[in-house]
């Protein structure tokens, strides 16, 4: 108990009481917290190190090994062999193309369509909150389920080749096409991506204190200059978060992948991630696998340090 | 306020429409593929492949049998469902009493510790998808394994093999940590006084305080859970082991896709977590953004 407290409870008498540790039965009761601390972190503890940091120990030692479950033998060691020849693996070098294209082409429209969407619905108004949980429901469907209903969209008779049709165009292999393929996954995840950011902005944008736009206009400020001189600044650590955090996960992607195109045609969507999988699941390559996979970390980290940076750089 | 009054009429009350117009009709864009997956299911099979309308001719309730049987769903469901369960049980307690220990019982290091625990969230699902897979399958004692965990198959092609990488959030103890941060200690040190334990302390005091918390965890893990599909994929190899996400997409890998099946499906699959969402829209939308606000 804070001191002061004891004071304003029981008048100036009870300040008197001396705080703090006194020899003898009352060092124990001091000491119980932190036993129990150590108790409560426990399991999860445990857990943590079992099977999250336990397998990244484990994945950074297959990456220096060759090793197939199916055969007899447990890893070989193989030194830096797997990481050289990811070098001048052409598929893997294409993977990597494929994803870095696959965030760079997603990232700036769900970013800016969100932040349009964001400002638009920043002011209360009747309805708000049936327009954001519209908006939300794409965030809240699973992966796969939503790549199934546009598996439709694009398919020969879907919606996107319907509407086509109505203005007279012809119709497009959208999922079967090389140059098309990644943009249609492309286009279904800025679909899948814009709510969340919307309400990460739009919280962000509620952050923002009120008298500065006041002070603002007073100055002079237009719509163009308040957006550019409050807003940005303002919403900078959250847009910074949500740049971070949509690069992290569709650097990863898989599932719409794998539901879409399963890799193809020609290989044109296979991610990194797709590419991992193949390998370890298919070709049982364990050891390169895990290889790759940490390359895609080093990839992800890199890519999120950028943002980051980015974010925290030109204060103005 | 001047200026606006001194406005025509029209072009006030034109300006105070387009927002809402604007939004709805982003909004109506933005939930059109789910309005086709509601018609798409109820139309009958023939008629989606030849251009579906938007408002089936004659609605049938066929495609929902068909999803059952087709992808046996009812099994996958109940696989779902046993995994999930056990997801969200586990995430309420383990990493949200972590999480209150982290913020009012600290110890020795329980700051460096923290910070390690909740860095493993930054780890891509693929660094720890092989070793987990390759400790799923020589897992001790488990599928045929002896102790050393050689010998069987293990924990793979089993319900258990999926909870494997699901029972502890890492994000609900740094969620946990934050929240329980914001409370008052003084009503621990009451309570210490008056010689409760530690473990009453927290059930008694801080969790009932601890609803909206609860909740945030809970849907969060009932979504993990329900809605993963790479792991399963990989951990599963039979009816065993399916769940509803891998169910559905084993419609469309067939040569012949039948699309009002795969939309019941879909429909059948998504519906557990809409409902949740929808009547829970508060944790879940506040929830993130708080998260988010904090990080």
């Amino acid at each position: 108990m804070a001191p002061d407290t004891t004071a304003v409870a029981g008048g100036g008498r009870a300040a008197t009481v001396p705080p703090g540790p006194r020899p003898g039965p009352s060092r124990r009761p001091l000491r119980r917290p932190a036993f129990y601390g150590m108790l409560f972190v426990l399991p999860a503890t445990f857990y943590v190190l079992v099977f999250q940091l336990g397998p990244v120990l484990y994945g950074l030692v297959l990456s220096f090994s060759e090793y197939s479950p199916l055969s007899r033998t447990g890893p070989q060691f193989v030194g830096l062999e797997n990481y050289r020849s990811l070098l001048d693996d052409p598929e893997f070098g294409r993977a990597l193309a494929v994803t870095g294209r696959y965030v760079l082409q997603v990232l700036p429209f769900t970013v800016a369509i969100a932040l349009c969407l964001a400002l638009l619905s920043n002011r209360a108004f009747r309805g708000i909150g049936l327009f954001r949980t519209a908006m939300y429901v794409p965030h809240v469907v699973s992966l796969t389920a939503v790549s199934m209903i546009w598996l439709w969209i694009y398919s020969d008779q879907g919606l996107v080749n319907e509407i086509l049709g109505f203005f007279g165009l012809s119709d497009q292999r959208w999922l079967t096409t090389e140059s098309a393929a990644l943009n249609a996954a492309s286009a279904m995840r800025v679909w899948k991506a814009l709510g969340s950011n919307m309400v990460l902005l739009l919280a962000g944008l509620q952050t923002i204190p009120r008298d500065l736009y006041e002070a603002a206009r007073v100055d002079g400020a237009n719509v163009w200059q308040q957006f550019r001189y409050v807003t940005l600044p303002g919403l900078r650590p959250m847009l910074t978060y949500v740049v971070a955090m949509d690069i992290i996960f569709l650097a990863q992607g898989f599932t719409e992948i794998f539901v879409l195109t399963q890799g193809g045609p020609y290989g044109s969507t296979t991610t990194v991630n797709y590419l991992i999988y193949t390998e370890a699941f298919q070709y049982n390559q364990m050891g390169s696998a895990s290889a790759m996979a940490f390359v895609l970390f080093a990839f992800i980290a890199a890519l999120s340090i950028i943002a980051i940076r980015g974010g925290r750089g030109r204060r103005t | 306020m001047t200026t606006l009054l001194s406005r025509p009429p029209l072009r006030r009350r034109a300006r105070r429409w387009t927002r809402p117009i604007v939004l709805t009709v982003v909004a109506a864009l933005v939930l059109m593929p789910f309005i086709w997956m509601i018609s798409l299911a109820f139309t009958p099979e023939g008629q989606t492949v030849a251009g579906a309308n938007l408002i089936p001719e004659n609605p049938t309730l066929e495609n929902f049998s068909v999803a059952f049987q087709a992808a046996n769903l009812g099994r996958a469901f109940l696989n779902s469902t046993f995994v999930t369960v056990i997801t969200v049980a586990t995430n309420c307690v383990v990493p949200v009493i972590a999480g209150y220990a982290f913020a009012h019982l600290p110890f020795r290091g329980s700051k460096v510790l923290f910070y390690v625990l909740i860095s493993t969230a930054a780890i891509p699902v693929s660094v720890t998808l092989v070793p987990l897979f390759l400790m799923a399958k020589n897992f001790p004692l488990a599928g045929g394994n002896d102790i050393l965990g050689n010998g069987g198959s293990g924990l793979l092609d089993t319900v258990g093999g999926l909870l494997l990488p699901y029972l502890v959030g890492t994000l609900n103890i740094f969620l946990s940590r934050q929240y329980f941060a914001g409370m008052n200690r003084d009503f621990a040190e009451a309570a210490r006084i008056d010689g409760a334990s530690e473990l009453r302390i927290f059930t008694r005091v801080y969790l009932p305080m601890a609803r909206p918390l609860i909740a945030l965890v809970a849907v969060f893990s009932f979504t993990g859970a329900w809605d993963d599909f790479l792991w399963p994929l990989v951990v599963s190899t039979s009816e065993n082991s399916t769940t509803v996400q891998l169910a559905i997409t084993t419609f469309a890998s067939t040569g012949n896709v039948k699309y009002g099946a795969l939309m019941a499906a879909t429909i059948i699959v998504s519906l557990p977590v809409l409902l949740v969402f929808l009547f829970n829209q508060r944790s879940f939308i506040s929830g993130l953004s708080d998260g988010g606000v904090k990080g």
